[in-house]
């Protein structure tokens, strides 16, 4: 599938901004934010950042950009206009948890159930994020059970490591969500490493056989049109698959060794020292979800190239 | 909504001869020229004269070999929306622009709701979707709709272009939720079939598939002559062995 760098800076970030919001809501409820000045205020206007930006960046693929707004209608049937109406509604919660943060200096009590219920957007909404793949039924790669653990995870692994570098910069002695974000990497790889393996394995059901209903083996004579069409742009080939297996171990370096020996050693470093390393390790483990989820587009298959001559999608 | 309506008695479609479809093209190129005037025009190319052509169509042509060796042939595959039942390139529309019609299961999109997120057409397995790059909105077969219930028309030219046009009458379009219809009884003699009946996206349309025929055996009428051949053409076997 055609790679949209819209597309992928959106998911990406706004993994990353879900993350952060998902886990200061969680420490908001447990009453385990560090009390300290800058923290929480910098944390909440970064997962903001994030997520409004890749929001925005979401809308520059579209033929028409001006029309966005009509996409939260249909939340009853598809998953596409769920997670618009899911990233809306988590604005509300989130504005609120961030003005007892911001203007009255508070995370307990009512200002802890906003951080709740922003929690509780996020999550739905990086749900439906993933569901949107997850449902595309000619596209195998996609369809099954092993992407939204996926998407899940890097979120909450991005959201914390970012967590970390703030907090690394606000001064705070390490606490529970540098070891949270040292935890999370575990999953997000391992879930990595199975879907990468799954794929792998398995092709589509469906064949040039079933696409055709003709007595196998069918292959491609002539094809429709010489040149190239939307079909094929869209859901060809593309650049990354030749490099695909030279890119996942770069994407998992970036996103899962690297950082966590980054954390790590900052865990034993002074200071300063801890301050780059910590600080390093966020963005790293971002540009590595980015080139993962280049990947995740450029490695998927669609079934419209079995009649263009792929045996399988 | 991009719900789906409930199922309608009314399935219109296509039904097509996969055993006299020659692999003309002029279905395509109907197509083509009756839907850059039609309601979902213009079917935009882009430098069309160029060394890169591209442009929106609806109908594309594939041939394939099907089986190998003496076994094998060509089969001309016309490829276009098949209206399906459960089309989830409508439910997937995060607008409502993509709608399938209750009264005769017509799959559309309204192009003045569409924002052009090409999503429809991911859900599409049949590739049956082509999205216009020059107006930012998604295309697709509305089953000549603009001239099946064109009253200004005469009959004979109240079917989709693709059928009008068809020089061998491989292509046939009729209600096939009705049992009774030349359609239905077609794809009922004939062994029609959908495509890709593992995605269960209930295509309406069906596909009639190539006849078989008695093989040419090319083995026997390239070995060599055989030694107890009888009457003349024995004799003069024996005659020039000598």
């Amino acid at each position: 599938m055609h790679p949209a760098l819209s597309v992928i800076v959106f998911t990406t970030a706004t993994g990353a901004g879900y993350g952060m919001l998902f886990w200061l809501g969680m420490f908001a409820v447990a009453n385990g934010l560090p009390p300290d000045r800058y923290f929480a205020p910098a944390s909440l206007l970064l997962s903001l950042v994030f997520i409004s930006a890749g929001l925005l960046s979401s809308t520059l693929h579209l033929g028409h950009p001006e029309r966005a707004w009509r996409a939260i209608s249909q939340w009853r049937s598809s998953w596409l206009s769920r997670e618009g109406l899911a990233a809306l509604l988590t604005y509300i919660p989130a504005l609120l948890f961030g003005m007892g943060i911001l203007v009255f200096h508070r995370t307990g009590g009512i200002w802890a159930l906003f951080g709740a219920l922003a929690a509780l957007g996020a999550t739905v909404t990086v749900i439906c994020s993933a569901y949107i793949y997850r449902s595309l039924k000619p596209i195998q790669r996609w369809a099954n059970g092993w992407v939204l653990p996926n998407y899940l995870a890097l979120a909450a692994m991005t959201g914390a490591l970012w967590l970390a570098a703030l907090a690394a910069f606000s001064g705070v002695e390490p606490p529970t969500i540098v070891w949270l974000a040292l935890t999370l990497i575990f999953p997000a790889a391992l879930l990595k490493l199975a879907y990468w393996n799954y794929i792998d394995r398995t092709g589509s059901a469906s064949t040039a056989e079933t696409a055709t209903g003709l007595a196998g083996p069918v292959n491609l004579l002539d094809p429709p049109h010489t040149a190239e069409n939307y079909l094929l742009k869209e859901m060809g080939f593309r650049v990354a698959r030749k490099h695909a297996a030279r890119l996942r171990r770069i994407a998992f370096a970036a996103a899962f060794v690297l950082p966590f020996l980054l954390v790590l050693t900052g865990l034993f470093a002074g200071h300063s020292a801890r301050l780059a390393l910590f600080a390093a390790a966020a963005p790293l483990a971002t540009v590595g979800a980015l080139i993962e989820r280049w990947l995740f587009f450029s490695e998927a298959k669609h079934t419209v190239t079995l009649y263009y001559g792929a045996a399988r999608a | 909504m991009t719900d789906l309506p409930g199922p309608s008695p009314k399935k219109l479609g296509l039904v097509i001869d996969l055993d006299t479809c020659v692999g003309c093209h002029a279905c395509a190129v109907h197509c083509k020229e009756w839907n850059s005037g039609g309601v979902a025009a213009p079917l935009t190319d882009i430098a069309p004269y160029g060394a890169d052509p591209d442009g929106v169509w609806f109908n594309r042509v594939h041939s394939f070999e099907s089986g190998r060796g003496a076994e094998g042939r060509t089969v001309h595959f016309p490829r276009s929306c098949h209206h399906c039942e459960t089309p989830a390139c409508v439910t997937v529309c995060p607008t409502g622009a993509s709608y399938k019609r209750a009264e005769d299961g017509i799959v559309l999109v309204n192009e003045d709701l569409c924002i052009g997120c090409k999503l429809c057409s991911w859900a599409c397995p049949y590739g049956a979707r082509e999205y216009d790059y020059d107006s930012g909105v998604m295309k697709k077969c509305t089953l000549c709709i603009d001239r099946i219930y064109n009253e200004a028309l005469v009959d004979e030219d109240r079917v989709p272009a693709c059928v009008a046009t068809c020089p061998v009458g491989a292509r046939h379009f009729g209600d096939l939720g009705d049992p009774d219809s030349h359609v239905s009884r077609l794809v009922e003699s004939r062994g029609g079939y959908a495509p890709m009946p593992e995605l269960d996206y209930k295509p309406v349309n069906r596909y009639l598939p190539p006849r078989s025929r008695p093989a040419p055996s090319p083995a026997a009428a390239l070995a060599p002559a055989p030694t107890d051949a009888e009457g003349i053409l024995g004799w003069i076997d024996r005659l020039l062995s000598r």
